[in-house]
């Protein structure tokens, strides 16, 4: 979900790195909002992309599930809130990032959608998801926390807004 | 990593000349094959460790050096508090204390191969593993506190494990100088319902067959012979040790201007060692160090419990425990003084030599043991700290193999079922609730562990004795 509320189809959830999941608007048209892994020796790169800079930080929660299980494969039953507050958008997507991983390790939590309003450097953000089912979600990994490495929060115009970070799992 | 970059002071040692920023040189462990394969990032992470404060004599890496975050993962590096030092929760990682243990069976490998399906499947009951898994103990508040200030001694007061596993363990099994105060309520809470756990990843519990031995009398010493069967478990401080490592890490980065320090990564937060932040960190660490070496314990317990539903009245004596990501206060002869440094290890395990006074007093003839963590496809090692070891990093040496391939990439490559299959065929039963989990972990993801270990005895890190491979894997 976008934070224009959009309905959107995930698609080409499985590969990674060089080929991003983009997402696709009802009608078929591409929209920009879309995530991808990128690779770290031990661990796992997260990348999200957007028109704006909320989105770009729900489609990197999307990719921080996809470290543990398919986001397709999680249904929206439950709902969490959240709210963050940092000095910079950097450590602000490190809080979100983190927020969220507390919630899937304390709540044996996953989650498959996200809305987030951004306003300076103050979020707040929705995740819908399940309990975690280890025959349903088969979660490969656990995360254990979003990293400073690779960590950064731009606007190009090439592609729009990024925010990415290295998760250790 | 490009030679060129590098002077190279013998065939396993490597420096990187002090220039700039840099408060002291970098010197890598290893041998020109393990150099050439290291990531450049090994290289920049070696360089902005020696920019930290304090640091004394050199940012070291290990033979198994991988790209971290802010340090280096197979990185050591030491910090004097009377120099401005500082203690880096990046320096730690947020696995505080993760580590590797290893126990005796008595048993021979014609002895397992019989029950090696119902042990492998009494061990996958027994032992929760994976994400989402949940212990049986479940803390209450006080409980907690006494858990992370007490350590393995406070799981054996429980009925996990024995007295006599204690002086095999690190630090006598408890950690002293924790502080559960300064962990936070979050913390506590993200470990509630997983003491006892082994998690996922590269973490693990296998039972493995010695099949080479070396430089006896000395493997004999140790009671350890080719065909022997061992157990050996690779473990953590769980959800707690990743809230402390997240929480202190932003502290740190946000308090890094006001105590004057410049980060060249954010990764490497850290504060002065004499600062408050410094010292809350501290005793939230090694409340930390506790909690693993609790959970260690107690899963120990619960191996021994499967144990003896097949042989019963087996004791399965504990050989070491010993951890790969702490700072850990020590004194070490540098320039011709003994001087009180805080010595970081990131995926490092200590190796102290023979003699230590921190080494139980029936292995000071021999040395620390040191367990080397392989693939579930290759092997596992054992060697012991030396004496020249103390004067080159510390008295520490390698911890595992250490990736050669993104998690990703070992995604596109293998299947979890053929990998089991595969690794089934060679004798090897692998149990875990996830396919991709073990696709992830395949072995050939992994640097050759052997050349791993080779290289640390080159360097005079330390000694093999054992090696070892799985029969059995729990993977999480």
């Amino acid at each position: 979900m976008t934070a224009r509320g959009e309905e959107l189809l995930i698609t080409d959830i499985g590969s990674e790195g060089s080929s991003p999941h983009k997402m696709t608007n009802m009608d078929g048209r591409e929209s920009s909002a879309r995530w991808e892994h990128f690779p770290h020796e031990a661990d796992m790169g997260i990348r999200g992309m957007g028109i704006t800079k909320s989105q770009a930080f729900e489609q990197a929660a999307l990719a921080l599930t996809a470290v543990m299980t398919d986001p397709q494969q999680v249904s929206p039953q439950m709902e969490h809130h959240f709210s963050c507050e940092a000095p910079d958008d950097e450590l602000l997507l490190v809080d979100w990032l983190n927020a969220l991983i507390y919630e899937m390790a304390c709540g044996h939590m996953v989650f498959g959608q996200f809305e987030v309003k951004i306003t300076d450097h103050y979020l707040v953000g929705i995740a819908r998801g399940e309990p975690v089912d280890r025959m349903k979600h088969e979660p490969a990994v656990e995360i254990k926390g979003a990293t400073y490495t690779e960590l950064s929060v731009r606007h190009s115009e090439e592609n729009g807004w990024v925010a990415q970070c290295v998760v250790d799992v | 990593m490009d030679l060129n970059l590098l002077s190279q002071i013998s065939p396993y040692e490597w420096h990187i000349p002090q220039k700039g920023k840099m408060r002291v040189p970098g010197i890598i462990y290893a041998d020109e094959s393990l150099v050439r394969d290291m990531d450049l990032k090994v290289y920049e992470q070696v360089v902005n460790v020696a920019t930290l404060p304090g640091i004394v004599q050199a940012s070291f890496a290990m033979p198994d050096a991988h790209w971290g975050y802010g340090f280096p993962i197979g990185g050591v590096a030491a910090f004097d508090p009377k120099q401005g030092g500082v203690v880096s929760a990046g320096g730690v990682g947020f696995d505080i204390s993760c580590g590797v243990r290893a126990l005796y069976t008595g048993l021979r490998a014609d002895d397992i191969i019989p029950v090696k399906e119902r042990l492998a499947d009494l061990l996958f009951a027994r032992v929760p593993a994976g994400v989402g898994s949940t212990g049986r103990l479940h803390l209450k508040p006080k409980e907690m506190d006494d858990m992370l200030a007490g350590g393995a001694q406070w799981a054996v007061q429980r009925g996990y494990g024995t007295a006599k596993d204690l002086s095999r363990i690190e630090e006598h099994g408890c950690m002293t100088g924790a502080k559960p105060a300064c962990v936070s309520d979050h913390a506590k809470k993200r470990q509630q319902d997983e003491m006892g756990t082994l998690g996922s990843g590269n973490h693990y519990l296998e039972i493995q067959e010695v099949v080479e031995t070396y430089h006896d009398p000395l493997s004999e010493q140790l009671g350890v012979h080719a065909g022997d069967i061992l157990v050996s478990i690779h473990c953590g401080s769980r959800g707690l040790g990743h809230q402390i490592g997240t929480e202190y890490l932003k502290k740190m980065v946000v308090a890094a201007s006001k105590y004057g320090i410049a980060l060249p990564d954010r990764e490497l937060a850290c504060a002065p060692i004499d600062s408050p932040l410094g010292q809350e960190y501290l005793g939230a660490m090694r409340a930390a160090i506790n909690c693993a070496l609790a959970n260690r314990e107690i899963v120990t317990h619960l191996v021994r419990e499967a144990f003896s539903e097949i042989f019963p009245q087996m004791a399965l004596p504990l050989l070491y425990d010993v951890s790969h990501n702490t700072c850990k206060v020590e004194e070490h002869q540098i320039g011709g003084r003994s001087r009180r440094v805080f010595v970081h290890r990131k995926g490092a395990t200590r190796a102290f030599g023979p003699g230590h006074a921190d080494i139980p007093a029936d292995l000071q003839a021999f040395g620390q043991p040191v367990l080397i963590g392989g693939t579930m496809g290759t092997a596992s090692y054992l060697l012991v700290g030396t004496k020249e070891g103390m004067g080159l990093a510390y008295g520490s040496a390698c911890h595992g193999a250490g990736r050669s391939m993104s998690r990703h990439q070992a995604t596109r490559q293998w299947k979890g079922q053929r990998v089991i299959q595969e690794l089934a065929a060679q004798g090897i039963l692998i149990r875990s609730p996830s396919a991709r989990g073990v696709a992830e972990e395949a072995p050939g993801a992994y640097k050759d562990v052997t050349a791993v270990v080779d290289a640390a005895e080159q360097a005079s890190l330390a000694r093999k004795v054992a090696k070892m491979r799985p029969l059995i894997c729990i993977k999480g």
